[in-house]
């Protein structure tokens, strides 16, 4: 573990002080919230895999680490980094930001973008059916006519009922909660068969929150609606074409890949919905 | 005598009294004190309207919030989500009207072999009415689902109403007992030498006044209650609240959220006023 620390930092050493040379500073200079550092928001708690721990200063997990990549591309090494924490809804909501951007799980959606700003992609998302065992014991497939007999359970906030409706249209209206960790408690008191969430997060929830979970199955990559995570800019906010060509930077050099490889592991054992 | 009064006894006709200078210089106040009122509102309405539009965020604000596109589409959906509301408390009003009186009379146990029903009572009271709402229904709707009850009994819909009943219950029991404390002790003891038993004292002598006099405080509660009802949504049911959130997700606008607010509010403003019509109508009794 220790090794393991001391190993990425060195190699996280390594970049800052190859890509702060190679930044361009001119581009971000100005037009951050406060002057020389910038502000990033996440939520809280932050979740695996995208925060370890909860705690984003470390750099650990998906989206720590890419905040930090994006940032030192853009000229801020990690003592210019300060992290400040919002609510999902808070960040969607019209009006000046008190980040200068913030980055946990946000879709990218048309609707959302009339209020906020998105950058370009940094993750794309398979969504998956998480279930309990009991159920896959009663009976249910990763087929569409079995997801359509479940009862569903959603995070109502997010794109999940919107998906769902599109994908499984099941046969009865989803009962809704505020978050995924709710669903997740609505899953033990069986008060559902099934939720739908990002495959890390599936996996997540599926090893730790419950005891006997079950990623039934994951819905392709660019089925008919993609998912694709952007960082969330205040309307209007030039900061975000200094982001963008970060992440086309870092998609670029296969750097954003590494990153995803080290923190997302594939999930090679969840069959695909047909 | 007015010169109106003075022309018809000069006439021979019954005289008809007309105002009197009293009653003219009140009606004068009162039409004055009219126009100052509505000048006055008026006035400040015409500020609001007028300043708020030149604040500078004035265009995002009404995008996001005034958007008459959005409240025209969610608008029916959101009335449809409402229903639920109206119906869980339909289903909780009566039973946290029983519940709460069984235990006010508990506490009211005034045999000393009925101690542990008062101390119940109390009991539960302090801890029901101690705890926030959105507490007992995540640990009532998400606990007692966990322990493994089978479909349809764990259903978020009884689990959510049992947590409001046990909240709203200890505050009605509260309000019954005042009112019962309120009855003096006189009529106890005429009622006793009546030969009345307790039980017939209450029934009969203590609780139709005592709960007459507390309807009012208890119509507070009802208007309380139908707003906390959208806490059940925490649990799963997808009410009103759930509704214009999820609608707000979709439209990235939060119109659905002032819908929502007008179809709450053309319920309980009737209810408010009718309420403080009673409390008048009782006030005036008394004195």
């Amino acid at each position: 573990m220790i090794f393991g620390k001391i190993g990425i930092s060195a190699i996280l050493v390594l970049i800052f002080a190859a890509s702060t040379a190679a930044a361009d500073e001119s581009c971000a200079a100005g037009k951050t919230l406060k002057d020389g550092v910038l502000t990033i928001a996440t939520g809280n708690p932050a979740y695996f895999p995208w925060v370890i721990d909860n705690d984003p200063v470390s750099g650990k997990g998906f989206e720590a680490a890419v905040a930090y990549e994006i940032a030192a591309r853009m000229g801020f090494d990690r003592d210019h980094v300060e992290w400040t924490s919002t609510t999902f809804d808070q960040a969607i909501q019209p009006g000046p930001k008190e980040f200068d951007f913030n980055l946990q799980q946000y879709s990218i959606t048309e609707e959302r973008d009339q209020t906020i700003d998105f950058s370009a992609p940094y993750y794309a998302a398979a969504q998956a059916v998480l279930v309990r065992q009991p159920t896959v014991d009663g009976g249910a497939t990763p087929t569409l006519a079995s997801l359509k007999a479940l009862k569903w359970g959603l995070a109502a906030g997010t794109t999940a009922p919107a998906l769902v409706q599109e994908l499984v249209a099941p046969d009865s209206a989803p009962l809704l909660y505020d978050e995924t960790a709710d669903t997740a408690e609505a899953l033990k008191a069986g008060q559902i068969d099934a939720t739908m969430m990002d495959l890390p997060t599936a996996l997540f929830t599926a090893a730790v929150l419950l005891d006997d979970g079950v990623v039934l199955g994951q819905f392709p990559k660019g089925a008919e609606a993609p998912d694709s995570f952007g960082l969330v800019f205040e309307e209007g906010n030039p900061l975000r074409d200094c982001a963008n060509e970060a992440i086309a930077a870092m998609t670029e050099d296969g750097k954003l890949a590494a990153i995803e490889a080290e923190w997302l592991q594939e999930a090679t054992g969840v069959p695909v919905i047909e | 005598m007015t010169p109106d009064g003075m022309k018809d006894a000069a006439a021979g006709l019954k005289p008809v009294r007309g105002p009197t200078r009293r009653e003219v210089r009140e009606a004068r106040l009162r039409r004055r004190s009219m126009l100052i009122a509505a000048a006055s509102t008026a006035f400040v309405v015409t500020l609001v309207v007028g300043l708020v539009p030149m604040a500078p965020g004035w265009e995002r604000v009404q995008k996001s919030f005034f958007n008459p596109d959005i409240f025209a589409e969610t608008f029916p959906g959101l009335l449809g989500a409402f229903l639920l509301d109206v119906m869980i408390f339909a289903w909780c009003a009566p039973m946290i009207a029983v519940l709460g009186l069984v235990i006010a009379l508990a506490r009211d146990a005034r045999s000393p072999a009925l101690f542990p029903l008062r101390l119940f009572g109390t009991i539960y009271n302090d801890v029901f009415r101690g705890v926030p709402v959105i507490l007992v229904i995540y640990l009532v709707g998400f606990g007692i689902p966990g322990l493994g009850l089978p479909r349809p009994w764990n259903s978020p819909y009884i689990w959510g109403t049992v947590a409001v009943v046990l909240t709203y219950s200890a505050y009605v029991a509260e309000v019954y007992r005042t009112g019962i404390e309120s009855i003096h002790e006189s009529q106890r003891a005429a009622a006793t030498s009546l030969g009345l038993s307790h039980w017939d004292t209450m029934r009969y002598v203590i609780l139709p006044q005592a709960i007459r006099r507390v309807i009012p405080a208890n119509m507070n509660l009802l208007i309380a209650l139908q707003k906390d009802v959208a806490l059940l949504s925490f649990i799963g049911p997808v009410e009103i609240l759930r509704q214009a959130g999820v609608y707000k997700s979709i439209h990235a606008n939060f119109t659905p959220y002032l819908g929502a607010a007008l179809i709450f509010l053309a319920v309980t403003v009737p209810a408010t006023r009718a309420v403080d019509r009673m409390i008048a109508r009782q006030n005036k009794a008394r004195s």
